[in-house]
């Protein structure tokens, strides 16, 4: 068993920051990832990190533009948090010696990006997420941070209190990629998840292979609630046959969308008459989609993206990286021809339900990033807004882990800060609840097992909790591997397609209940996996036989969001419900795992910030 | 007492052979998959209008039958705009999967799938399995194996150990001399050095140019390509100051650095992210000669 004060899952932008945070606070620290530390997917991050720098501008505004993007779901107390604090947190990333992209008097360029109302996206050419990573792996081995690296975490180690806000994390387990050992990392002081994005429920994403949700299904199995996960964003811009990202950058220096007839679509049929091409996501993700199923995309499937009259040398200068990527993921030269584009699953709103501290109400147990949900995106996110999230909370939550004293959170976590409410809120549906697996050790991967609590009630030592999860996933293996049974692969494509088609941009009810029922068959499928490759070196089957199980829980989630959140707000569209209703949904949507069947409450959304109230306006670009 | 251990024997007995039931129908299960699976990829090569044949090298220490290396051969049908990652990933979901690659991003930013591909390295999901192929197009055959010159882990997977050891040789990371006083003052910097800096700041650490390089197969201490380039990044770049650049040089120096490479470019062709690494081991050797001068 490994020990140190503070353990980060996760190694992308939010695990770096969150690290060089706690060993700034005194804490010997761990990062145990299953990429090195460098192959993580905030490297292919193209556009931009938002921040406030110029005079001229200023947080408040951000914070303001940041509400409204997110069609009011976000909680006013961290919005404010990220906007203020993202600046210094930005030029520390400078001083650190990360190569921004510079105007002529030295300082950092900034470029306009969609939903904001002044050009504050800062960037390093159309690498911003390449060069934030290295920049931070860089720190922390200027600081001898300890990093596991190949080293996939299969489980939390918590106790196995009956409520979920009386439990501890006192670590986790992990597998040794390279030599197939099953290890328990002891934390003294603290486990921050920052496992990154899911995108891998769906089968068109600009995510990486390895963004598989481990940390959210791994919490949400823990008893932490997983918060709006129906609010998954498309990207409008997407190359259409890999689903590799074409940055927003393009549109923030100017780039054009044109249908099959050449129509500048987003002006000519009134989508977004005044921002236009760099209206927020969703706006333009749906325009698009309209178009083509209108009779009005190319070969009925995507729209042209055009940059060729910015000229070549502003191109090269600032989008060259777009340029390989059109060439070498769909063979167009962007110089000479537009770009083929279409939405495509890129980032996930929901995620764990943490507190501007990135608490969450298991003790003990941090998240920050993708994986997280402090509330800064609400129902849509806006570009250039992920970056300085990682690093603002990412920072806050590694500090915090190692002890640092915040004062009391504004934003509350866990059941008890559910709504009440007059009529059942149940689940809209019949969930994945499957009776017990004849095999459930092999299957399930649960985290508060039985096993967990200590013999005659007495309250277990924290190295026999993480032992006794080390033991359950020890098991856990050897059957997955020793049985006979299903391959994931197959699972993982019935799931990926069933949200692509009815989980996806455009949303209805049938579509919905649908999905759940594929994803329930997924669920008594994966019953039944196996893992054919019985080598204990570098054995990915297993990985990802291990990480389906995951996809099926956090897609279960956001399916059943969806269903029961009949309105029309940001990313989330529905076909029967066309209008934001406000008088019913300022609220966030809680999916908690309880005994093995996700349950649904809801909480408040805060939109009283430090000084001002931001009062829901119709958004409009 | 001992009424108590038959009960509990004759529970296991039926648990046992309960177990054993359940595993035979796990066994039918299992190759009804099989089945479907070579059904679904026989369904694939049937409809497809190309099939090409993709050589790839297996290895696998942990498994008696698998220790001594072999190439396995899978058809896979060709699709426009296949990637030789996106082959590998055919015929490990249809025909083994214990088909062992590194892989991420599939967007040559994550550096994990760097292979040797006919005998060059190079990314697998950059390369596009048509660029592979005669005048025709689609290639006959095509051969997938390891690194050279790294010790294999398992199929295509290499041990990075060595790679990033040299790497952090170097000292890879930013320090500045002096840094600005206030907390929210950027160190400015011209365009014209961050365009100097900028090709060699595009690294994704994938290792082919080390694999590629004649003098690091035959010297396992010289730095490499890719770590001489990461000191280039830092001593190229003005903010760092003029006292840490002179550390910079010593190490770059050493017995194992710079003077070591003999020009052959093999890593300049390789790097698929176009990094011009022979000229900055060199621009870095005429650094390190006018640096010596000053002290003459
Ligand atoms: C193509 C693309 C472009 C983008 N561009 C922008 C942009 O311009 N601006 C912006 O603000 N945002 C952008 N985003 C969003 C932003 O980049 C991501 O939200 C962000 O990088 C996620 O960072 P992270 O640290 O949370 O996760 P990641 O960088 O994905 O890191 C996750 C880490 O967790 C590890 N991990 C996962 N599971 C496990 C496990 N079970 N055990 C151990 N380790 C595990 C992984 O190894 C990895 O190290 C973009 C996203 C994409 C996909
Ligand atoms: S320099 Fe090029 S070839 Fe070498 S590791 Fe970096 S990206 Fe790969
Ligand atoms: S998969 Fe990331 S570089 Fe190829």
């Amino acid at each position: 068993m490994y020990e140190h004060d503070v353990i980060v899952v996760g190694a992308g932008g939010a695990g770096l920051r969150a690290a060089i945070a706690a060993h700034e606070e005194g804490a010997d620290v761990a990062l145990v990832s299953k990429l090195h530390p460098v192959r993580s997917h905030t490297g292919a991050a193209e556009g931009g990190i938002n921040a406030a720098l110029r005079d001229g501008d200023d947080w408040h505004d951000h914070a303001y533009d940041t509400m409204k993007g997110s069609d009011y779901l976000g909680d006013a107390p961290a919005i404010e948090t990220l906007c203020e604090t993202s600046p210094e947190e930005v030029i520390q990333l400078e001083h650190w010696g990360m190569p921004f992209s510079r105007e002529e008097d030295g300082r950092v360029s900034q470029r306009p990006f969609g939903g904001l109302s002044f050009p504050r996206t800062t960037y390093a050419g159309a690498e911003t997420g390449h060069h934030l990573l290295h920049t931070m792996y860089e720190q922390v081995v200027k600081r001898g941070i300890k990093v596991y690296d190949e080293f996939y975490v299969m489980d939390l180690a918590v106790t196995d209190e009956p409520d979920p806000e009386d439990r501890e994390c006192h670590g986790c387990v992990a597998y040794d990629i390279k030599s197939g050992e099953v290890t328990g990392f002891k934390a003294n002081d603290g486990v921050v998840l920052a496992t990154g994005g899911d995108g891998q429920a769906f089968d068109h994403t600009t995510n990486a292979v390895a963004n598989t949700g481990d940390g959210p299904a791994m919490a949400y199995r823990a008893g932490v609630p997983v918060e709006d996960m129906e609010f998954v964003q498309f990207h409008p811009t997407t190359l259409p046959s890999t689903g590799v990202l074409i940055s927003e950058g393009v549109r923030g220096e100017g780039g054009i969308l044109y249908n099959a007839e050449g129509e500048r679509f987003m002006f000519e049929y009134g989508y977004a008459n005044n921002a236009g091409e760099l209206a927020s996501r969703d706006v333009v993700s749906r325009a698009e989609l309209t178009e083509v199923n209108e009779g009005r995309g190319v070969e009925d499937e995507y729209v042209y993206l055009d940059m060729r009259h910015l000229g070549d040398e502003r191109i090269l200068d600032r989008l060259e990286n777009i340029l390989h990527l059109a060439e070498d993921f769909e063979g167009v030269d962007g110089l000479v021809e537009p770009m083929p584009v279409k939405p495509g699953q890129h980032y996930h709103m929901g995620g764990i339900e943490t507190n501007e501290h990135g608490e969450t109400c298991v003790s003990g147990l941090y998240a920050a990033g993708e994986c997280a949900c402090v509330s800064v995106h609400g129902s849509n996110r806006l570009g250039g807004n992920a970056l300085p999230e990682l690093i603002v909370f990412g920072a806050r939550a590694g500090y915090h882990a190692a002890g640092r004293d915040y004062g009391e959170a504004l934003v509350q976590t866990g059941p008890s800060a559910a709504i009440e409410h007059e009529e059942d809120l149940g689940a809209p549906v019949e969930p994945g609840a499957l009776g017990p697996a004849d095999d459930d050790v092999a299957a399930d991967g649960g985290a508060t097992a039985d096993e967990a609590r200590s013999d005659g009630g007495q309250l277990a030592s924290p190295s026999e909790v993480v032992h006794r999860s080390v033991e359950r996933q020890r098991q856990r293996v050897e059957r997955l591997k020793e049985r006979d049974g299903r391959n994931h692969a197959e699972i993982r494509k019935k799931l990926q397609k069933a949200m692509t088609r009815w989980v996806n941009v455009f949303r209805e009810e049938e579509g919905l209940k649908k999905a759940l029922e594929v994803i329930k068959e997924c669920r008594e499928e994966y019953q039944n996996v196996a893992v054919s490759d019985p080598s204990s070196t570098y054995n990915t089957d297993l990985i990802h036989t291990i990480e389906t199980r995951n996809l099926i829980d956090t897609a279960e989630t956001i399916a059943l969001g969806a269903l029961a959140r009949d309105e029309f707000r940001g990313a989330h569209w529905r076909a029967e419900h066309q209008e934001r209703k406000d008088d019913e949904w300022l609220k966030h949507t809680m999916v908690q795992w309880s005994d093995g069947t996700p349950e649904l409450y809801y909480t408040d959304v805060i939109l009283e910030g430090a000084d001002k109230t931001y009062e829901p306006k119709v958004r409009s670009y | 007492m001992s009424t108590q251990v038959t009960e509990q024997e004759q529970t296991e007995t039926e648990e046992e052979s309960a177990h054993q039931q359940r595993r035979l129908a796990e066994k039918a299960e299992r190759q009804e998959v099989r089945d479907r699976m070579r059904e679904r990829a026989e369904t694939d090569l049937e409809q497809a209008d190309t099939v090409f044949d993709l050589k790839v090298f297996r290895y696998d220490p942990d498994i008696p039958e698998k220790e001594d290396p072999r190439f396995d051969t899978f058809p896979v049908p060709f699709t426009k705009g296949m990637t030789v990652l996106d082959a590998l990933m055919y015929a490990r979901d249809h025909y083994d999967s214990s088909l062992t690659f590194r892989h991420s991003c599939r967007q040559a930013v994550c550096g994990s799938d760097a292979l040797f591909v006919n005998g060059t390295q190079h990314l697998g999901c950059k390369t596009q399995v048509v660029d592979l192929g005669d005048s025709e197009g689609v290639p006959g055959q095509i051969r997938v194996e390891p690194l050279p010159h790294q010790e294999v882990v398992k199929d295509l997977v290499v041990d990075m150990e060595h790679f990033y050891d040299q790497m952090d040789a170097v000292e890879p990371f930013f320090d500045a001399d002096e840094l600005p006083s206030g907390d929210l003052e950027e160190q400015r910097q011209t365009r014209e050095n961050r365009e100097k800096i900028k090709m060699s700041s595009r690294c994704i650490w994938c290792g082919a140019c080390m694999s590629s390089c004649n003098i690091a197969a035959g010297d396992n201490e010289y730095l490499g390509p890719a770590a001489i380039n990461k000191a280039y990044k830092f001593a190229m770049d003005d903010r760092e100051g003029e006292n840490r650049k002179q550390e910079r040089l010593e190490i770059i120096e050493q017995e194992h650095g710079v003077w070591r490479c003999q020009t052959q470019f093999s890593c300049t062709e390789v790097c698929p992210k176009d990094i011009p690494l022979t000229e900055h081991i060199q621009e870095l050797k005429r650094e390190a000669v006018k640096n010596n001068l000053k002290f003459w």
